[in-house]
């Protein structure tokens, strides 16, 4: 940080460097000062520019920030000495356009050599204010806007909003809604772990995984435009059910699908898994121990890969996901390499959910009887007018949702999704929280990629899987 | 010397740049082409039949671009970073033989810009000084991504300099030649009455480390680690544009060529192959030139191929390989084949 913008003014001496928020009397002071003073104190600016991000030498950095960029907060397995290496370092800015961070994500390094010491992971490149224009929009419009959020798994987004409305509503599903939502979900979430393989392999180097991937990918979505109309954003499950049964032939199209997926696995196996460079840059990379990602909150497979097996689809199953059977791939070493193994077995265990839920599609509606959520028949509104009023109503203002909280999470491709509803009795929502998983993984990169080369870092961001849609919000 | 052998020389030089130039927008349109057929996709298709005149179009792009120069460069080693890097790239082909010489009249003429006596070492030398290029361009940017890409050059040049060497001694041993074109000489005829004489056959594993060895050299995939994009954004030429740029990659292309060049020229016959006509004369020559084209874009082939499937390494990976396991396999395998070759040539020393 420059001199120019630290604290000058006596009377604000103590104030925190790095941008956080004083306590009350601060903000007094900052309100005093802009008022009467000529120009803003230079340390009011630096709390809300980009400045206030910026990675400082260590000597000014607090020991709490000092101990997150280390990651050495909850272990300290720090390999140096702090003395030695105080002034042979470089703070290097990586992103938010840099190849390989993952659309914005914004990375600060310090560097001795090329080994990192500290990371410090900058978000909010992308942030549009979604959880806000949330609480603007009705609970059928919602879907739009959740949609976009993690843009690789856009169907668990939808699940996870539809699921808190419809416990807020009370309403049932019948089984062909919930049979339907886990086939599109765990389609999602294979495809989302493609794209996941294929820039895991582009940013350590293999530019042929990334194609490949995104090859088998592309059935999906084919699939998923077939179904829904959409690539992405499909809004298609929403509140009290999905948005159109599934069209003619969609058995076909999933079985063909159920055969490209696991013959595009072998073709990766022998590409990456047993790859030589591939092995020795993964294995032992980026590791977080199972305490350490428990602390941080960690879930989804970058848990699973620390060694611990928990996956809400088995602790607290919904949209009936129990009724299928299928495991829980684990890790050992919680390195890059075992977030790859278990991502990759989770596709094959994913494949077989939709082998199961293609045997046993039970018929009847895509959609609960609940008329006071459900739009009535097509075939209905030319023949009723209370059907057109109905149809009319429900689509311009929206169902109204009784007054209630409720924390709904499942298991997205990346981790715990959880949605925090809080409905006060109209038809929109009065806040929606997004418990983003792409959030949480980012706060523990500083953990794994702490003593460890450039290289590796590029390959655990990779192995975070981040979006930075969800991320930011 | 008189003014035709002049003319001969100034014939030659121009023949020989222009050829690598064109040869190089179409390495460029080749490895595009074929690294997308590898991985589902078409490649350049606009430019010209089936995209072949894609290098072209962007080398004219890069030429009328602006140059941006950022305020931190040291500007004078800026400029002359990427000439340095041309230079040695070019140098290198001067001495390779296409072809069997011919006789124009009274005169014989080789298809080589010149026949050093040393030519080997003159390539390795050569290849050494292309370093410096990627050492002063990554340096005199003035930018933290550059700068580490120079470091990354400069251990990875000195590693892997030493271990393109060794793996030619052999070579040279087996032949008693520096010259290249004594070289190809040695490797005509038969080996056994069967195979081609090549010096393959009895180098194989000098061939084969002299080829990791190049990449590495090459700064190609897996060794890119001097560019490294996903890490080091484009490294040393992060902050080069336009025909600045260009020269950098010329240079990287015409550097895969000459590789390939000296590799088919010490291991794999050169020019050798089935004449069509008496040799010696102008179109019996075209022959040999042909046929060295077609080994040395075989061993492009494999430049390409390997982009489009391994993993990049990591810096301290690249160095163990280098140190640890290369340069100690070079150095076995000299000994061993000198201490054969010994036995062979001259008997056991007890005999």
């Amino acid at each position: 940080m420059e001199d120019d913008i630290l604290p000058s003014d006596t009377a604000v001496e103590d104030a925190p460097v790095g941008g956080t928020s004083g306590d009350e009397s601060d903000r007094r002071r900052i309100k005093e000062l802009w008022v009467s003073g000529t120009e803003e104190p230079a340390w009011v600016t630096a709390s809300t520019d980009e400045g206030a991000q910026e990675m400082l030498p260590r000597e000014q950095e607090l020991a709490a920030e000092l101990h997150a960029q280390e990651g050495t907060s909850v272990l300290d397995d720090r390999l140096y000495e702090e003395d030695v290496i105080a002034d042979e370092t470089n703070i290097i800015n990586m992103g938010p356009q840099h190849p390989s961070t993952h659309g914005v994500l914004r990375l600060q390094l310090e560097l001795e050599g090329e080994i990192v010491r500290r990371a410090k992971p900058v978000i909010g490149y992308l942030h549009t204010g979604m959880e806000k224009t949330a609480e603007t929009l009705t609970y059928l419009q919602g879907g739009t806007n959740v949609t976009r959020m993690d843009y690789l798994a856009p169907l668990h987004n939808e699940l996870c909003f539809s699921l808190a409305t419809e416990r807020l509503l009370e309403v049932e599903l019948p089984p062909r809604a919930m049979a339907i939502r886990i086939l599109m979900t765990e389609l999602n979430r294979i495809s989302s772990h493609l794209v996941w393989a294929a820039t895991q392999g582009m940013d350590i180097g293999a530019l042929s995984m990334m194609i490949y991937g995104l090859r088998e990918r592309e059935l999906i979505l084919a699939f998923f435009e077939k179904v829904t109309g959409l690539r992405m954003n499909h809004n298609y499950i929403r509140p009290g059910g999905v948005a159109a049964d599934l069209p003619d032939g969609w058995e076909e199209d999933v079985v063909r699908i159920l055969e490209v997926i696991p013959q595009g696995m072998e073709e990766y196996k022998d590409l990456l898994t047993g790859q030589p460079i591939f092995l020795e840059r993964t294995q032992g990379v980026g590791v977080i121990t199972a305490d350490e990602a428990m602390a941080y909150g960690l879930g989804g497979p970058m848990l699973r890969a620390s060694g611990v097996a928990w996956d809400l689809r088995k602790s607290e199953p919904y949209s009936g996901i129990e009724n299928y059977e299928f495991d829980v791939p684990i890790g050992e070493h919680g390195d890059v390499y075992d977030r790859y193994m278990v991502r990759m077995a989770e596709i094959h265990e994913s494949v077989k959910i939709v082998r199961q839920v293609l045997e046993t599609m039970p018929d009847g509606d895509y959609r609960t009887g609940d008329l006071k959520v459900t739009p009535p028949p097509r075939a209905r509104i030319d023949e009723s007018m209370e059907a057109l009023i109905h149809h009319f109503k429900i689509f311009t203002e929206g169902f109204k949702v009784p007054l209630g909280e409720v924390y709904q999470a499942i298991e997205s491709p990346r981790g715990e999704l959880g949605h925090y509803l809080v409905a006060d009795g109209t038809a929109k929502p009065w806040r929606l929280h997004v418990r983003a998983p792409s959030f949480v993984n980012i706060q523990t990169l500083p953990v794994m990629m702490a003593d460890q080369l450039l290289a590796d870092a590029v390959a655990t961001i990779a192995s975070t899987d981040p979006v930075m849609g969800d991320c930011d919000r | 010397m008189d003014f035709l052998d002049v003319l001969i020389i100034i014939v030659k030089v121009v023949v020989a740049f222009v050829f690598l130039l064109i040869n190089t927008l179409l390495l460029i349109w080749a490895e595009r082409k074929v690294v997308a057929w590898m991985q589902n996709r078409v490649g350049p298709t606009r430019a010209g039949p089936a995209g072949v005149l894609q290098g072209l179009a962007d080398g004219i792009k890069l030429f009328f671009k602006e140059h941006i120069t950022p305020r931190n460069v040291e500007f004078n080693v800026y400029i002359l970073a990427p000439v340095l890097s041309l230079l040695p790239a070019l140098l290198i082909f001067t001495v390779i033989p296409m072809g069997p010489s011919f006789a124009i009249g009274e005169r014989t003429v080789s298809f080589q810009v010149t026949d050093l006596n040393v030519g080997l070492l003159f390539i390795i030398a050569m290849s050494s000084t292309a370093v410096y290029a990627v050492v002063l361009a990554g340096w005199s940017s003035g930018s933290k991504y550059p700068l580490l890409g120079g470091v990354r050059a400069t251990a990875q040049a000195i590693s892997y300099e030493a271990a393109m060497g060794l793996a030619l001694v052999p070579a040279i041993v087996y032949a008693g030649t520096l010259s290249l074109s004594e070289l190809v000489a040695h490797q005509s005829g038969r080996f056994a009455g069967l195979l081609p004489n090549w010096h393959i056959i009895v180098l194989a594993p000098s061939f084969i480390l002299f080829f990791i060895a190049a990449v590495a050299e090459t700064n190609r995939a897996p060794f890119d680690l001097v560019e490294a994009e996903s890490e080091l954004v484009g490294g040393f030429h992060t902050e080069y544009s336009g025909i600045r740029f260009a020269l950098f990659f010329l240079a990287e292309y015409i550097n895969i060529f000459s590789m390939s060049a000296l590799a088919v020229t010490v291991f794999l016959g050169g020019f050798n192959g089935p004449a069509l006509f008496e040799v010696g004369t102008f179109p019996a020559s075209l022959v040999g030139v042909v046929w060295f084209l077609v080994k040395t874009y075989a061993v492009v082939f494999l430049f390409f191929w390997i982009r489009a499937t391994l993993p990049r390494l990591r810096y301290d990976q690249l160095m163990e390989l280098g140190w640890k396991r290369l340069i100690p396999a070079t150095l076995a395998w000299l000994g061993v084949f000198s201490i054969v070759l010994g036995f062979v040539r001259f008997g056991a020393p007890w005999a």
